[in-house]
């Protein structure tokens, strides 16, 4: 069943991805004053707000471990936390890209992408901690920890653009009250965002699986070792 | 009750500082190593360095802050006195308050007597009305660090890798304290107006306190 969902998934991520792709590169315009390069929005947005939600997810699920000890959500936090870093590092890169061609800089130290870059360690951090600490329950429990503390850099990351003057672009989606795009320009940001949030779904199916697994053999190494 | 226990905690742990010195000794010399080897990094004489003097100070404090907040519940492990102080009446969040009161006097302490190392050295202008405001950030400041830092101290105290996962989990998570804190204190030190920055560091102080009593049950004991 699992198998059939991750298939069936994948398929129509697909799909849409190559019709995003129709929309973003052949229908649209390029923009008026940033030329191509102002494409590189409909993944950077995305990918970011999607790291964005999944360091969010990861922290309710921590917290939905420390309320009921049950394993399964920790391995779950794991994963969402995991794939949310893939997320946040491709939201970083691509604006890194963006900032080369429009600021002529490949970086700039501003509070958006300094809090977000610092959220991105802070992730790091915790994905390196789950390796250093051997005892599942243990592991989960400080795991957690670092989840929620982790999440308040990433709202303050989150809300940095409202609540500084960066050099990072205000909000642009009419979402975040932010407005100045078109709206044919716009949906195509929403129509990659599923996309993606269908490729990240699949990736976190994939790696809680793996948990699952781990999980196994470790009860079974357990098991032998008290022989 | 509460208080009374915390503050035991803080009396046990500043008195076995007292006696052996080891976390205060070592600090210390390293903040004055870490301002020396700074000075070989820029011109230590340019009028330039008092538009980074904050940053300066605030990073020696953070290494050498590693230093006690790394002690702070390692040297309890030595003996089983970790288990034994979880295992005694005191709540973990007396005993998470009177390790962070305790650990905040010995930085604190660290801080007075580096900060007039690096106003010599460096030669800024001093003057006596900033010494409030400076006691005020560093107040603020030190404290961020030392909630954060005790938290991870008693989280990585049983880790294999604990030196190392230590300075890792902590500078990211301090960073944004610490950005508030430097840019405090060179306006400070320049004669600048505050800006904003006192605000951030007062919110990032109370919602990273409770944060850590509420959590330190769940880090020491489960």
């Amino acid at each position: 069943m699992r198998e059939k969902i991750i298939i069936g998934l994948a398929l129509f991520a697909g799909a849409l991805l190559a019709w995003n792709m129709n929309t973003i590169f052949t229908a649209l315009p390029d923009e008026l004053n940033q030329g191509a390069i102002y494409r590189i929005i409909y993944f950077h947005v995305p990918a970011n707000i999607l790291g964005m939600l999944g360091f969010g997810a990861g922290m309710l699920l921590s917290v939905g471990y420390l309320t009921t000890k049950d394993l399964r959500y920790d391995a779950l936090a794991a994963s969402v936390t995991e794939v949310a870093l893939v997320f946040a590092s491709i939201g970083l890169a691509t604006g890194s890209i963006w900032a080369r061609i429009i600021w002529g800089v490949w970086w700039a130290w501003d509070v958006r992408l300094t809090s977000w870059l610092v959220c991105w360690l802070i992730f790091g951090g915790y994905l390196m901690l789950r390796r250093a600490v051997e005892e599942p329950n243990q592991r989960a429990r400080f795991a957690a920890v670092v989840s929620v503390l982790g999440t308040v850099n990433a709202y303050i990351s989150y809300k940095s653009i409202e609540w500084w003057n960066t050099q990072h672009p205000q909000p642009v989606l009419s979402l975040r009250n932010g407005g100045g795009m078109a709206p044919g320009m716009e949906a195509p940001i929403y129509w990659n965002l599923l996309a993606l949030a269908c490729f990240a779904a699949i990736l976190v199916m994939v790696r809680v699986r793996q948990e699952a697994f781990a999980r196994e053999i470790d009860t079974l190494r357990r098991m032998v070792h008290a022989q | 009750m509460f208080l009374r226990q915390a503050w035991t905690i803080a009396a046990k742990d500043l008195h076995s500082e007292l006696r052996t010195k080891e976390a205060w000794n070592a600090s210390l010399a390293f903040s004055v190593v870490i301002l020396l080897l700074f000075s070989f990094a820029f011109d230590p004489s340019s009028e330039q360095v008092r538009e980074f003097s904050g940053g300066l100070l605030w990073m020696t404090y953070a290494f050498a802050g590693a230093l006690v907040l790394n002690r702070s519940f390692a040297r309890e492990v030595q003996n089983d006195c970790l288990d034994a102080l979880i295992a005694s009446p005191v709540p973990s969040a007396a005993l998470f308050t009177g390790k962070a009161l305790a650990n905040f006097a010995m930085l604190f302490a660290v801080e007075l007597v580096s900060l007039p190392v690096l106003v010599l050295f460096y030669n800024i202008p001093w003057s006596a009305s900033m010494f409030g405001p400076m006691l005020l950030v560093m107040t603020l400041g030190t404290w961020a660090l030392t909630v954060i830092g005790t938290l991870f101290s008693a989280l990585t105290v049983n880790l294999r890798l604990r030196e190392l996962m230590l300075p890792t989990l902590v500078y990211p998570m301090m960073i944004p304290a610490l950005i508030a804190a430097m840019t405090l204190t060179t306006q400070l030190l320049a004669g600048d107006p505050i800006g904003t920055g006192l605000r951030f560091l007062t919110a990032f102080d109370i919602i990273f306190t409770l944060l850590a009593v509420v959590f330190v049950d769940t880090v020491l004991v489960g």
